[in-house]
């Protein structure tokens, strides 16, 4: 190899540095909008005091791997943190079973679990014998996890449960509203989903097991795609998550379960039993406070806000437990 | 000793579920043992496509370039960039830019697949004795001919040696082919929670047997289209660095 | 359930799908803005890969001097290593994960086993590519067979060592793309975290190409170095 040839490649590296700096000096700055104030009074209820005894404890906080995740596991350690406990977070550990083999091993003391997966995944029961009330869904998942020396916390009040989205045009166009309207004109229809939609009965199984009838095609997609699919015009109809962003923001139709075939997937912070001791009355206290305002209308606008302006789950955590007024 | 048997255990689990079928994690649906099948042959089409598109496109550009002796520079640039540019961003950037889908992974594959064949087939156009080329020319062959009846057969070994490489790349690849839509053996590996542990150790160990079988397989036909007189006249070399034939020379390039 | 906090607290904003990143584009504002989402997954993917060329280069150098003067070792050598490299990294993640558990060590030894092949296969070729005029001339003078081996064999055969580094060091960047499968983070993670958004995987991509580039610089530099008589051609 020649100086040349040797020169020029250094240069390549330099321009690639220099560009990315030059991008950096001509950034913008955007300012989300502003949060609207609260009461003087009510916000003082609300905040989370710091407590000087939960300094001695650590709390390490995990998720599993996807937005609405990430965001919860920073709304629970940030207002863990504003309690006064040291904490770490470890999100991003993987899917439900290598975060629950985390918590169980120690890895980390807690991380938030949606009581329908926990049902299904791990205390095996059947996706079609899981309480369709979510208080009886959560009474169950609390006494599973009893078992393996873990507490699960008192539920949040939004459910994410599985639900099949369309386009409001093409809703429109094919005159459907709710699920079995599909019965005639399913064999036409591509449905999108991930992977493993084939053969949950909480996905596709159950829809053609319950409802009676079948896709005509099935193109599945990673959980991300679940919206591009139908933007695309990929699939005419997709499973979504109720507490999509997209849902809002792109105005699709999220068809009525009539049959109630989705079981509800409340999210619980499954927490082991020697932290929950050690932590002492506030843990439980300040979960409950922080989960109180995350409705479904909540979740979805906290999930916009990180899937679409693209913003980090960390800071969207703290502007909603500042708008809501439970840290400063 | 417990980990030791631990592991065992997991590893008798995985290969149980290469061979029999059974209830997925999640209820209503059996996966394992037969079902493996369908998403074998989905990785087997999936790659064989790629490959042979890659081939048709590969093989005679470097033929012609090899014969007329230019374009050195691009042959091993294409071999540093391909090395140099991971799959999982190739697949991405297909994905986000493309959608998802059989054909937009298997142009990916194709892309991904392209460089060492390129980039070997030229260098064993290259290599070819010239003092035969020479002696075709002189015969009174023409262009055409010389490539097809003494430049080719000739290079064949080289080839196949990218064309080898290639294909245990594709194979390796195809596995992270769920992520664009494409069901392939690496389903059970990324998307565990229907299969569970089981399923995705005794996935991976199957991909894992495909691949060294694809190497073998490839292997042996490559020895078997190399002209026995190339074979009697690198003496040693072949058998000693099966795997370094060409290769080893598309390193000493800088 | 209890009564939720009034939700007007939490500003509902609405969504026109007017902006670059609504829109699933390029936009150099939102890179700016989050280019420390790439810090520490570039950091990891760095140590990813110079600790495994690092590793693999130690212990495929031990095993190539091995046997150079013990030719018998080289065929079960390259088939082993050959193995090994031919495994798709993937695969090896998991069917190491019973063994060594999720994190950076399943990375390490799955990354590391892969620039086995290549670099061994490069020590040896460039040990064998010695004319042996010059090793006459070595033994000539008088050295032993260990001064012959590091004073003049080892030394010539630095350019083919070091491409096969540098080799070894571009492939290893690229598979350690899917080291987040095994737990060890990396780019990779960082692009599947957002696999639809085009900046993203543009950035996450770009950045692994980048330092596949550097470190080809940064090898080739230290062969210049080493090699000086080479210079002067």
């Amino acid at each position: 190899m020649t100086i040349q040839q040797l020169m020029r490649r250094i240069g390549v590296v330099l321009a690639m540095l220099a560009l990315t700096f030059a991008l950096a000096a001509c950034g913008d700055d955007d300012e989300a909008a502003q949060p609207a104030q609260t009461s003087g009074e009510e916000k003082s209820a609300k905040l989370i005091q710091s407590n000087p005894d939960n300094t001695a404890q650590t709390v390490t906080i995990g998720s599993k791997n996807f937005t609405e995740q990430f965001i919860l596991g920073e709304i629970y350690a940030q207002g863990l943190q504003a309690a006064g406990y040291k904490v770490k977070k470890q999100l991003n550990l993987g899917s439900e079973l290598i975060a629950f083999r985390s918590v169980k091993r120690g890895d980390v003391d807690a991380y938030p679990e949606y009581t329908g997966t926990a049902l299904t995944s791990f205390f095996d029961v059947k996706t079609d014998d899981i309480p369709k009330d979510e208080q009886q869904a959560y009474e169950q998942t609390k006494a599973g996890f009893a078992k393996d020396g873990l507490t699960a916390l008192p539920p949040t009040p939004f459910t994410d449960a599985n639900a099949v989205g369309m386009t409001k045009a093409r809703a429109s166009e094919l005159g459907i509203t709710k699920i079995s309207d599909l019965a005639e004109k399913a064999g036409d229809l591509t449905l999108s989903g991930s992977p493993e939609c084939r053969q949950r009965t909480d996905c596709k199984l159950g829809i053609e097991r319950t409802y009676g009838f079948k896709f005509g095609k099935y193109l599945p997609v990673e959980l991300a795609s679940r919206h591009e699919v139908l933007k695309k015009k990929q699939a005419d109809a997709s499973i979504v998550f109720t507490t999509d962003g997209q849902i809002v923001a792109e105005d699709l139709v999220v068809l009525e379960d009539d049959k109630q075939l989705f079981p509800p997937y409340n999210v619980t912070l499954v927490v082991r039993d020697e932290t929950v001791k050690a932590a002492g009355p506030d843990m439980p206290k300040v979960i409950a406070q922080v989960q109180e305002g995350l409705t479904t209308e909540v979740m979805q606008e906290l999930n916009s806000r990180v899937d679409i302006d693209k913003e980090k789950p960390e800071d969207v955590a703290a502007a909603y437990l500042k708008e809501s007024g439970y840290i400063e | 000793m417990t980990t030791t048997l631990a592991f065992l255990s997991e590893f008798a689990d995985g290969i149980e579920f290469i061979f029999s079928s059974r209830e997925s994690n999640t209820g209503g649906v059996q996966v394992g043992g037969s079902q493996l099948l369908d998403l074998l042959w989905e990785h087997l089409k999936l790659s064989g496509v790629a490959v042979v598109i890659s081939c048709l496109v590969a093989v005679p550009l470097a033929l012609w370039l090899g014969h007329i002796g230019r374009g050195e520079l691009l042959a091993t640039s294409v071999a540093n960039v391909g090395r140099a540019v991971p799959t999982l961003a190739v697949i991405a950037f297909f994905i986000a830019y493309l959608g998802v889908g059989f054909t937009n992974v298997a142009l990916a594959l194709v892309l991904l697949a392209i460089p060492p064949i390129l980039t070997n087939t030229y260098v064993a156009v290259r290599q070819v004795d010239r003092e035969v080329v020479d002696a075709a020319r002189g015969m009174g062959l023409s262009a055409v001919q010389v490539v097809r009846k003494v430049e080719l057969p000739m290079a064949l070994p080289g080839i196949f040696a990218g064309i080898r490489t290639s294909v245990v790349n594709v194979v390796a690849t195809a596995t992270i082919a769920p992520l664009g839509g494409v069901i392939t053996l690496g389903d059970p590996i990324i998307n565990s929670s229907v299969y569970g542990d089981a399923g995705r150790l005794g996935a991976s160990i199957v991909v894992a047997v495909l691949a060294v079988g694809t190497e073998l397989v490839f292997a042996g036909l490559q020895r078997a289209v190399t002209p026995r007189g190339l074979k009697l006249q690198s003496g040693d070399a072949p058998r000693r660095r099966p795997f370094a034939f060409p290769k080893r020379r598309i390193q000493t390039s800088p | 359930m209890p009564i939720p906090a009034p939700l007007a607290q939490v500003q509902i904003r609405r969504r026109d799908a007017d902006s670059c990143v609504a829109d699933n584009g390029f936009c150099p504002d939102w890179i700016v803005d989050n280019l420390d989402r790439y810090g520490t997954p570039f950091l990891q993917h760095v140590y990813l890969t110079v600790a495994a060329v690092a590793i693999g280069f130690a212990i495929a150098f031990g095993l190539a001097l091995l046997a150079h003067r013990r030719r018998w070792l080289v065929g079960p050598i390259t088939a082993a290593t050959g193995i090994l490299y031919t495994l798709p990294s993937l695969a090896v993640f998991f069917l190491l994960q019973p063994l060594t558990g999720r994190g950076t060590l399943t990375a390490l030894i799955a990354l590391v086993s892969y620039t086995l092949l290549i670099i061994f296969r490069n020590v040896m070729t460039g040990l064998d590519n010695v004319p042996t005029e010059t090793k006459d001339a070595g033994r000539g003078v008088g050295l032993t067979d260990r001064q012959l081996l590091w004073r003049v064999e080892l030394p010539l055969a630095v350019p083919e060592i070091l491409a096969g580094v540098r080799i070894a060091a571009t492939t290893t960047v690229g598979l350690a793309t899917l080291a987040f499968f095994a737990g060890a983070g990396g780019l990779g993670g960082q692009i599947f975290s957002d696999i639809n958004f085009k900046s993203n995987v543009v950035v996450g991509g770009g950045l692994c190409v980048a330092l596949a580039v550097a470190l080809d610089v940064i090898v080739l530099s230290a062969q210049r170095l080493l090699t000086p008589w080479q210079r002067a051609r």
